[in-house]
């Protein structure tokens, strides 16, 4: 069979099988018992950190010309 | 040691330029070779001259400098990319507009390719690369990674723009259709990006949050995908090292479906999910609400992820391309559906329990607008796919209105929102200069798509009947002149559309700028301002 043929087969079977699976096992972990605290808690943190980074940096140094 | 190399590095690319500008075969690839050899010389003394100065990294302030710039970057090259839509569109109405000192310049031909690519790449692409930079470090609580590359890929950008435009009013271009780059600029287009890549992927590396906001997912899957199609549609060789010219690998029905794998998807990867990236940081910051259903984004992102890919053979309907592969194009594309409809709902619903702000608030309502035209070209983008509906509408001018429905809608009005958005915060300004003028742009832009869609709707479905109309005797009753004579008050129209979202955005670049200008600065709430006693 030339590649062609071959590489045909195997992707409208078991590729596109593997695939459709792994989307549904996407749509479960969105759906998992217990994933509801996660995602309200990754929903909110856009209204985090708006104006400086988080956590330990160094000190601001003086500010004596724009910023590069 | 580093500079030295730089220097070297710059110096070599100038002098080759130069000799390259000499031995060029065409005029296209002379002036490019020109502009390159003053972007390398100005580039060498900008490195000369800051050598030597003390490196701070500064971990704990956000690299805004360079949003900033696209914020300005975005600005202006909408403004020129609509200027020139305006123009082409009376081009189309008015052929006399063609004029005849111009020919070969500034005919429609040549500057069509300017308008799609001065809107797509250079006002889409800057407003991405600038969103993303906001996005991605704001979501990682971390600053931009990689130092001054963010501000490489910001200017390698706009030479990319600069190289492109004169390019193309000089008839340089390999042929294929948002794509029309030849292969010296698609290979620094491949530096850039990946450039873009490294900064992006190294910020999300570096992240202080725990989790990845969705709105990267869009971005980093928009950035991937594109690196991935630029270099699988533009395998090409070209004839001389001193030519713009070059042969593609490809040749034929694969060819042409490589070309709309790729154009599909730069519609699907760059105008949807990286505006998509957009709507999911702006759109609930704006309505300070959190998204209105994480577990419906997550979705939403795979179920377009796992489909949009295959949906480009539909723009082969009825050519050579096997029944099968455009039957699989028309199929993902009616499946696409339920995933941009979810991303529609879920970004709509963001909203629910404070409508109100649509009331007192224009910038939220640019954006509800805009998810709603979002929702409105890809239903009517999946309808026109089906290849019954696309008998009657390919080659006429639905299409162009469809594409516009989306491209002034969607992405343009959700680029509008995100730069009101942006301008007050990163000049640290209380507020915009004007609400009211943000209301006038709004009403501009609604209108002026309003007009453009429906006369390309008009003309489009008249077009297509015209052509199909056959006598009793099964002869062809329109020639093709008739169609376009029939056209002309439809393009009247659209050009007056496209004449208010140009005055529109005019109106947006003189708030903005007021914004700056003329706004008092916020008191010092930001890291930036801070200056320690000394």
């Amino acid at each position: 069979m030339e590649t062609y043929s071959l590489l045909r087969e195997f992707a409208d079977s078991w590729m596109l099988l593997l695939l459709v699976l792994v989307f549904l096992g996407v749509v479960f972990w969105a759906w998992r018992p217990g994933s509801r605290k996660l995602h309200d808690e990754a929903a909110t943190s856009i209204f985090r950190n708006e104006l400086k980074p988080a956590g330990g940096g160094a000190p601001a140094p003086a500010r004596s010309e724009r910023e590069a | 040691m580093w500079d030295y190399l730089k220097l070297i590095v710059l110096g070599l690319i100038a002098v080759f330029a130069a000799i390259a500008s000499n031995y060029g075969h065409d005029l296209a690839y002379q002036v490019n070779a020109i502009v390159v050899m003053l972007a390398a010389g100005l580039t060498f003394i900008w490195t000369l001259r800051t050598m030597g100065e003390p490196k701070r990294a500064r971990s704990n302030e956000y690299m805004d400098g360079v949003v900033r710039a696209g914020v300005i970057a975005t600005t202006f090259w909408g403004i020129v990319g609509f200027l020139v839509g305006v123009v082409i569109a009376f081009q189309l109405a008015f052929p006399a507009l063609n004029f005849e000192w111009s020919q070969g310049i500034l005919n429609f031909g040549r500057l069509r390719p300017l308008h799609t690519s001065a809107v797509i790449f250079a006002f889409g692409g800057n407003a991405l690369i600038m969103s993303s930079f906001y996005i991605v470090q704001r979501t990682s609580a971390a600053r931009l990674w990689g130092g001054n590359l963010a501000w490489f890929v910001f200017w390698g950008w706009q030479l990319m723009i600069v190289l492109a435009a004169t390019s193309y009013v000089l008839g340089g271009t390999q042929g294929k259709e948002y794509a029309e780059t030849v292969w010296y600029i698609d290979l620094w287009i491949v530096v850039v990006w990946l450039s873009f890549l490294a900064v992006f992927l190294g910020t999300l590396i570096h992240r202080k949050e725990p989790h990845i906001y969705v709105a990267n997912w869009f971005l980093l899957s928009m950035i991937v995908t594109i690196a991935m199609l630029h270099l699988g549609n533009n395998l090409a060789i070209p004839v001389s090292i001193f030519s713009s010219q070059s042969v593609q690998v490809t040749a034929g029905v694969q060819d042409a479906m490589i070309q709309w794998w790729y154009g599909h998807n730069a519609v699907g990867f760059f105008l949807t999910a990286g505006f998509l990236g957009m709507m999911y940081y702006f759109v609930p910051k704006q309505a300070e609400r959190p998204v209105f259903s994480y577990k419906l984004s997550i979705i939403h992102f795979w179920a377009l992820i796992f489909l949009y890919i295959w949906a480009g053979p539909h723009h082969l309907h009825y050519t050579a391309l096997p029944d099968w592969a455009s039957t699989l194009g028309m199929t993902f594309s009616v499946m696409l559906w339920m995933p941009s409809w979810g991303g529609m709902i879920n970004g709509l619903m963001t909203l629910s329990g404070a409508w109100d702000k649509l009331r007192t608030d224009p910038i939220i309502r640019m954006m509800v607008v805009s998810v709603g035209f979002y929702g409105m070209s890809t239903f009517e983008g999946p309808m026109m796919s089906i290849k019954a509906v696309n008998s009657l509408s390919h080659y006429t001018d639905w299409t162009i209105g469809h594409v516009h429905s989306g491209a002034l809608g969607w992405n343009g009005m959700i680029t509008f929102g995100a730069l009101y958005f942006l301008t007050p915060r990163l000049w640290n300004r209380g507020g915009l200069y004007s609400l009211k003028l943000v209301s006038w742009h709004f009403w501009l832009a609604t209108i002026g798509i309003v007009l453009y869609a429906s006369s390309m709707w008009v003309t489009g479905i008249m077009e297509g009947l015209m052509w199909r109309e056959v006598d009793a005797n099964g002869f062809l009753v329109n020639a093709f002149a008739d169609t376009v004579s029939a056209k002309f008050p439809m393009y009247v129209v659209r050009g007056l559309g496209g004449a208010m979202f140009l005055t529109g955005a005019l109106i947006m670049a003189y708030n903005l700028w007021m914004t700056v200008r003329a706004q008092p600065a916020k008191a010092s709430v930001n890291a930036n301002n801070f200056v320690p006693a000394e």
